[in-house]
């Protein structure tokens, strides 16, 4: 086994466990790797899990209850903050295109969804990319990580504008026109997915919308708060 | 400068992204047969293989699902854009690029060493035969210097050149010579960022990274620092470079401390070998002094420095002699930097590059760096010490280059070498060896 992204070799410990247990093929980060990504450490917001202190709502939150857009996502869950380490993981990962880096998460992402939802039943509809830009990838990220959660996927979302987020500005972003619209209609609970929570615009547009299709409650999982 | 298409690809295999055409254009060269499309990844009986980098090693290949079927790429050279089943590479089969015939295009008018001047001939023959040749000279032989004479017939006969080498920094240090020496001749210098772009130049300066761009391209390649990390260690690298080179090509390899094989094989006249064993300024080599320091280790678990080592120290302070440590790894560097509250440098240090100029322009007297030092620097006048001189990563090579980093200036040829250990090893014996091999050499011819 080795290291997805050091590419040392990755020699496990013999224990019990390990004697017995088939290893089957996995992919990971060695300990070093591992131990330089920047994990979520409670206290958080308990809307958008950004860390802050005694679980207070954050600004961005705060800010969030102004806009016409409030209360149509119900909280978000993260793994990772935005460190430089994790900065150029995510560059590798996505414009790169090294797929295979996301199997470093996988554990993580299930037990992290198990956490904040336990066996409710879910619908999961993934953030979608352009059909630029998904052919310039290869894959969809958002999708990615949905293959993870074995639940019932539901691609329910498509864009309209391109997705040149990141060159804008947070106004910019906030008042800019829905980008999706919805192709198939949902119900119950969604999760929507995506790799990055920096202002919430993306994904608090996907949750209104969904909401007006039918979607009782929506919260969103991404990778990163940033 | 004429950017035809013929001059941005000739020679080259570049992914779609990389070719400076629209789709509607690239389709319309492929239509008429002077461009072609080679897969980027190809099946093997036991998996698959790059066809860019060369690699084999299931480990380094990922795969992206698709509904249908999965993409497989490689993640050995995903650095320099992703190749993969779905992503080919792109081959010019048009008119083949001609090279100017540039008549007189060295204008340095130094002097060579009678040394030098035997090497320098030779390599000039060898360019000309299009044959293989191995300059083996001491750190400090002016290199750089002996290529020229051959450099400027092969330029006049309109050959393409290219000088690769593993490191970067390298090639930003040779850079400007080459430009001053050729004043008249487009250069090329391309590495990982470089501002450079490759249009069809006669001479082009490059990391041997860059080098897995190239297909057929050169007459002459000379390889410089073959020996050095991470070319002798990554064989896609030595993939790149034999297939960079054109059929009937001249391939030159310059280094101070060959490896066992490279060696072996000189000593075995498998390949032509030439030896440069004296400095340009005809001083002996500077003999490393072995100095014992049993309790080195105990000393850096309790937070000081052997007596012996910050003596030496102090000495070289009295004598107002500029110096560099040496230190087996990071964490190394930067405790000894705190102990002595000296800077220190390594290769994941920020402000890298910044810290050895500053060490270059005089502003600091001592630097402590890891092995990023030890080779293709030149810092005139300084001595040098190596600490936890057993250390693994101080191979012969590591050391006989550092030892080479003493006595470069003609005023000031002797400068002091000390590997402080705990124990000789044979990396140690056998890096005095070859120096005083060298200086032996150099004494009797």
């Amino acid at each position: 086994m080795y290291c997805l992204w050091c590419q040392e070799e990755i020699v496990p410990e013999v224990t019990w466990t390990t004697i017995f247990k088939i290893q089957g093929d996995q992919k990971d980060f060695c300990e070093q790797c591992k131990s330089k990504l920047p994990f979520i450490q409670s206290p958080t917001c308990p809307k958008c899990c950004r860390p802050s202190p005694q679980e207070q709502i954050c600004p961005d939150c705060l800010r969030w209850e102004k806009h016409p857009l409030a209360n149509t996502l119900h909280q978000n869950i993260s793994i990772f903050t935005y460190s430089l380490f994790m900065k150029e993981v995510m560059s590798k990962w996505k414009y790169r295109g090294d797929y295979e880096i996301i199997y470093a998460f996988k554990k993580e992402m299930k037990q992290k969804l198990h956490q904040a939802f336990q066996h409710k039943e879910l619908t999961i509809v993934p953030i979608p990319l352009s059909k630029a830009r998904y052919k310039e990838r290869g894959f969809n990220q958002a999708e990615a990580i949905a293959n993870f959660m074995e639940k019932p996927i539901v691609h329910a979302l498509e864009r309209i504008h391109n997705e040149k987020q990141a060159k804008k500005s947070r106004r910019e972003r906030l008042q800019s026109e829905n980008p999706f619209r919805v192709v198939k209609d949902v119900f119950g609970h969604v999760v929507i997915i995506d790799d990055l929570y920096t202002t919430g615009a993306t994904l608090h547009w996907a949750a209104s919308l969904l909401k007006q299709h039918g979607a009782a409650q929506v919260d969103s999982f991404t990778l990163i708060r940033s | 400068m004429n950017s035809s298409p013929t001059n941005l690809l000739s020679g080259k295999l570049l992914l779609q992204q990389e070719l400076p055409f629209s789709e509607k254009e690239i389709q319309s060269f492929i239509h008429t047969g002077v461009l072609q499309e080679v897969p980027g990844i190809k099946e093997h009986i036991f998996g698959f293989v790059c066809i860019r980098c060369g690699n084999q090693k299931s480990h380094l290949f990922g795969a992206i699902p698709r509904d249908d079927e999965e993409i497989v790429y490689c993640r050995k050279c995903i650095e320099m854009g992703r190749v993969s089943t779905c992503e080919p590479l792109y081959r010019w089969t048009g008119a083949k690029l001609q090279m100017p015939q540039a008549t007189e295009a060295l204008k340095w008018k130094g002097k060579l060493t009678q040394f030098q001047q035997d090497a320098a001939n030779q390599i000039e023959t060898a360019m000309l035969n299009r044959a293989r040749l191995l300059v083996w000279a001491v750190c400090g032989a002016g290199k750089t210097e002996m290529l020229f004479q051959g450099l400027a017939a092969a330029m006049g006969r309109g050959d393409r050149i290219c000088l690769a080498t593993p490191r970067a920094d390298v090639v930003r240090e040779l850079e400007p010579r080459f430009r001053e020496a050729f004043p008249n001749i487009t250069i090329s210098a391309l590495y990982g960022g470089s501002p450079d772009r490759d249009e069809g130049s006669p001479f082009v300066l490059s990391t041997t990274h860059q080098l897995l761009r190239y297909e057929k391209a050169f007459d002459v390649m000379i390889i410089d620092e073959v020996d050095a990390f991470p070319y002798h260690a990554d064989q896609s690298l030595s993939y790149a470079a034999k297939r960079a080179r054109k059929d009937q090509s001249s391939l030159i390899f310059l280094t101070a401390t060959p490896r066992t094989k490279l060696k072996l094989q000189s000593n075995l006249n498998l390949i032509p070998t030439v030896f440069v064993p004296a400095r340009y300024h005809g001083h002996p080599l500077p003999v490393p002094r072995f100095v014992p320091c049993y309790n080195l280790k105990k000393s850096l678990k309790k937070e000081t420095l052997p007596s012996k080592i910050t003596n030496w120290i102090a000495e070289k302070r009295n004598a107002n002699r500029r110096f560099l440590l040496f230190a087996s790894s990071i964490a190394a560097a930067e405790k000894i930097a705190k102990l002595t509250g000296m800077e220190c440098v390594h290769a994941s240090d920020p402000e890298r590059v910044e810290k050895v100029e500053r060490y270059r322009n005089q502003e600091m007297d001592a630097l402590i760096t890891t092995t990023i030092l030890e080779r293709g620097v030149t810092f005139p006048s300084i001595d040098v010490a190596v600490i936890e001189a057993d250390h693994q990563v101080f191979d012969e090579a590591a050391l006989v280059q550092i030892a080479g980093r003493a006595g470069r200036n003609a005023k000031d040829p002797y400068g002091d070498v000390v590997f402080f250990h705990q124990g000789k090893t044979n990396g140690m014996v056998g890096a005095k060896r070859m120096i005083e091999m060298m200086n032996d050499l150099a004494k009797r011819r």
